[in-house]
């Protein structure tokens, strides 16, 4: 840009060119740069995808697997003791990282599958497509989304995929309100108007005109929305309807060992032995959102003064 | 904090004793600012000098990117949030500006120093009243009581004509029409009667009807007032009637600087003549040949709005025709029922013989491919995310099937053809200057080797150098290509550097239409009358005429 000529030239005219980095360059230069919890939020989450994908190589035991005596106390060949049918707990909770964690990441992805098309749908034609599909959603909206699951959980059977797909179909009724929202302010843009006079169909608009631009909302979201899917999978658990028995998930455990909280003023480790899956499921929830906060600020495009 | 601003106003108060016009008013020594970006910090402005005097009014122009902005905020002691000011002094009646925190200066600002910004629209604060925003720092400052702010107010606003001046204050900003409210943005500004105001862009946003309106009030007032004005623009005729010295930036630094007539007669250096040189263009006109799209008897609604009324334009095979009139005369509208985005409701449009479908949807591809539309605004015509040898490359797979090194040979050859080199091919849209963009649309359109493209008011968001580029680029496509363009314009001077035939559009109705010398002929119907008179001249004189013509 220094090239000082006196004619004018369309090559040298003033732009605002940066350096070409990589993603991987790019990410480093943001994470060098970024507070404390941010960093600390993604070390927490980069150890669960490390304990959850390596589970069966990190537990000591197996996830159904009974030892002779139930309610055993911390000891050294069970670190966490073991519970009410004397499995052992700390090799429950490093199954239940995978098991609960892989369930509500394969439900976030669905919900925002069915959520996220329907929505781009929706802001694309906003026509009669819009309207039903808004209103259907605002009917589903309109009842609490825990109750519907039960009932819903009771009708079809507490199976992992009925699960997974009640908790999606629920849940993508906010995905699809989002993605409608933040689509409906890039539809108007120019370039989407220039693709439908050059005669492109409804999945290349969507897809390479719209998605790449709506992405750090609907990011952001995802991380959100992956809180509240394992918050409400745990909760169902808990309540007796969600993952069953004998695989390993952090909301049953809860449940199943409550009854020895009242044992701490015995043997306080005893009585911590619910509240350690209670403890895995704050500190993950904890630590997406301090990601997903960072990332907000700066996809955000505010400066930090 | 309070203790600060206490030492500081009876310092203000000695200085005003030199107020009379003609004294040292701002002296800004070799300033230089850097702005951060990418990691870095870049120069700006890399050394300037400027001197204003009272009752002087200094116009700034240079193209975008200049740093006439930057240049005009810094001598109120202002930098945008990324910038500082690295070295240099900016003496405003005596103090050292530079070296002033921002509470100690903001005794000087909305009080001894005021800004006109350029969008009033994006400016004001929609929850409050006009009179309210309008008074608000001569109240704060104590200078004026409520009451005697309110009636001075009402004075100014009176003074810069504006339509019922007792009650206008009343309004909220989106009561009143843009040109107005740039005047109340002028009446804001001269409120507490400042020594400097600083002008950026005020009329840039504005039609050229309205434009004239709105500078006659200005230069007006700030005559009356004698205040010392920085009035920074890239238009070169309205910097004419309002500068009395003009200096040209590049690049962050000076070129040239010298009182306005003496730059418009005779300027010194290369830069500042090629600036001059713009407005010379002029198209040699073509006679009508055979017919490549014609519209007859053209109605079309908005929903139950009707915008448009028996509209009939023919346009020439190789010829341009351009569209002029003022925003909502439904130029824009015209170009909508021909791409088939918003369907005719009465007559017919003809496209190389044969009548084109009236809704998008029942075209065919080879009909989308050969009418090709480039927009006003290339930074939203562009998606952010996909790069110019994304965006340039699409049109040649999707109409021609091109793949590969076809498609990077042809695009190569595009870029070259709109004059840019293949170091833009993988460029994202932001990184691209405004110009640069407009000719990755033009590139783009040309992709899909088109008969006719709709230019809807493509330069007038650009600088006049860079528009003079744009326009030398399509003729010079016309003639290699043979291509027909329906050019969509508010400005006369781009009418004529580029236009064949002419058709003047006001509320939805063609006013006027022939061949470009027939229409600029006199005489002419009264809507054509004011449009062509409304439109600045290089001559410093020519506001004066007008007003005196007008009356």
């Amino acid at each position: 840009m220094s090239q000082e000529t006196h004619s004018y030239s369309a090559n040298a005219e003033n732009a605002n060119f940066s350096e070409r980095r990589s993603v991987w360059d790019n990410f480093k230069l943001e994470l060098r740069k970024s507070p404390f919890t941010a960093r600390f939020g993604i070390i927490i989450i980069l150890l669960y995808a490390l304990v959850a994908v390596f589970a069966p190589a990190l537990a000591p035991y197996g996830q159904a697997q009974v030892f002779p005596s139930p309610y055993d106390p911390w000891s050294s060949t069970h670190i966490f003791g073991t519970d009410q049918i004397g499995r052992d707990v700390f090799s429950r909770m490093i199954y239940g990282a995978r098991n609960t964690v892989g369930i509500a990441v394969a439900t976030t992805f669905l919900s925002f599958l069915i959520g996220g098309t329907l929505g781009l749908a929706a802001a694309i034609d906003r026509r009669w497509i819009d309207q039903i599909l808004s209103r259907s959603v605002d009917v589903l909206m309109a009842i609490p989304s825990l109750i519907f699951a039960l009932v819903l959980l009771s009708i079809f059977g507490s199976t992992i995929t009925s699960l997974i797909i009640i908790i999606a179909v629920l849940d993508s009724t906010r995905v699809f309100r989002l993605t409608r929202s933040v689509a409906v302010n890039v539809v108007v843009m120019d370039y989407v108007e220039a693709a439908r006079l050059r005669g492109e169909g409804l999945g290349w608009i969507m897809r390479r005109e719209i998605l790449p631009n709506i992405m750090p909302p609907l990011i952001a979201e995802f991380g959100l929305r992956f809180c509240f899917v394992f918050l409400t999978i745990a909760a169902l658990s808990f309540l007796g309807v969600g993952i069953q028995p004998p695989t390993a998930d952090w909301g049953s455990m809860v449940r199943e060992n409550a009854n020895l909280l009242q044992f701490a003023q015995y043997d306080l480790r005893a009585g911590l032995t619910p509240l350690l899956p209670a403890a895995a499921i704050a500190l993950l929830t904890v630590a997406v959102n301090f990601v997903v906060d960072w990332f907000l600020h700066k996809t955000s495009g505010l400066r930090d003064e | 904090m309070w203790l600060i601003g206490f030492f500081i106003r009876p310092v203000v108060f000695v200085m005003n004793k030199s107020s009379e016009r003609g004294n040292l008013l701002l002296d800004v020594k070799d300033l230089k600012i850097q702005g951060f970006s990418d990691e870095k910090w870049h120069d700006i402005i890399k050394g300037i000098d400027l001197r204003l005097h009272r009752g002087e009014i200094m116009g700034l122009i240079g193209e975008s990117g200049a740093g006439k902005s930057t240049l005009g905020l810094a001598a109120m002691g202002y930098t945008q949030p990324g910038c500082r000011i690295t070295g240099g002094n900016i003496y405003f009646d005596g103090v050292d500006l530079a070296n002033l925190s921002d509470v100690q200066k903001r005794n000087f600002w909305g009080d001894r120093m005021t800004y006109v910004a350029q969008s009033a629209a994006a400016s004001f604060n929609p929850a409050h009243r006009l009179i309210l925003q309008t008074t608000a720092s001569t109240i704060r400052s104590g200078a004026k009581s409520k009451d005697q702010a309110y009636s001075d107010a009402m004075d100014l606003y009176k003074e810069l004509n504006l339509p019922d001046p007792q009650n206008i204050g009343d309004r909220y900003p989106h009561q009143v029409s843009g040109g107005q409210l740039q005047r109340v943005m002028t009446a804001m500004a001269m409120s507490p009667r400042p020594d400097l105001i600083v002008f950026d862009e005020p009329t840039t946003a504005l039609d050229v009807t309205t434009q004239v309106e709105v500078l006659s009030a200005m230069r007006k007032i700030v005559e009356k007032f004698n205040t010392a004005a920085i009035y920074i623009t890239h238009d070169l005729a309205v910097v004419a009637q309002m500068a009395d010295y003009i200096k040209v930036l590049r690049y962050g630094k000076e070129v040239e600087e010298a009182p306005t007539r003496e730059m418009l007669s005779s300027p010194k250096e290369e830069y500042t003549k090629s600036l001059w040189s713009v407005r010379s263009l002029e198209k040699a006109e073509q006679q009508k040949s055979e017919s490549v799209l014609s519209l007859e008897g053209i109605d079309a609604a908005y929903g139950s709005a009707k915008v448009l009324f028996d509209v009939s334009i023919e346009v020439a095979k190789g010829t341009t025709v351009s569209v002029v009139g003022e925003s909502g005369s439904g130029k824009s509208t015209t170009a909508r029922v021909i791409t088939g985005l918003l369907p005719q409701s009465a007559g017919s449009v003809t496209f190389d013989g044969e009548e084109l479908p009236k809704v998008l949807k029942d075209r065919t591809k080879e009909q989308k491919r050969r009418i090709q539309m480039i927009y006003q605004m290339a930074d939203t015509a562009m998606n952010p995310r996909q790069t110019v040898g994304e965006i340039i490359g699409r049109p040649l797979e999707f109409y021609l099937n091109m793949r590969g090194v076809d498609k990077r040979n042809r695009t190569l050859e595009l870029l070259e053809m709109i004059e840019l080199n293949g170091e833009f091919l993988q460029r994202l849209p932001s990184e691209l200057s405004g110009g640069q963009k407009q000719r990755v649309c033009i590139a783009r359109a040309l992709a899909a080797n088109p008969d006719f493209i709709i230019c809807d008011e493509v330069t007038s968001a650009l600088d006049q150098i860079v528009q003079e580029g744009i326009l030398k680029l399509l003729l010079r496509l016309q003639k290699d290509l043979g291509l027909a363009y329906l050019f969509i314009t508010h400005d006369i001077s781009t009418v004529k550097a580029i236009s064949d035939q002419v058709v003047v559009m006001n509320q939805g109705e063609v006013v006027e239409q022939g061949q470009k010398t027939d229409v600029f002929q006199p005489p002419h119907p009264a809507y054509t009358e004011l449009l062509l008179s409304s439109v600045p001249d290089m001559d410093p004189d020519w506001l004066t005429n007008l007003n005196a013509a007008r009356q």
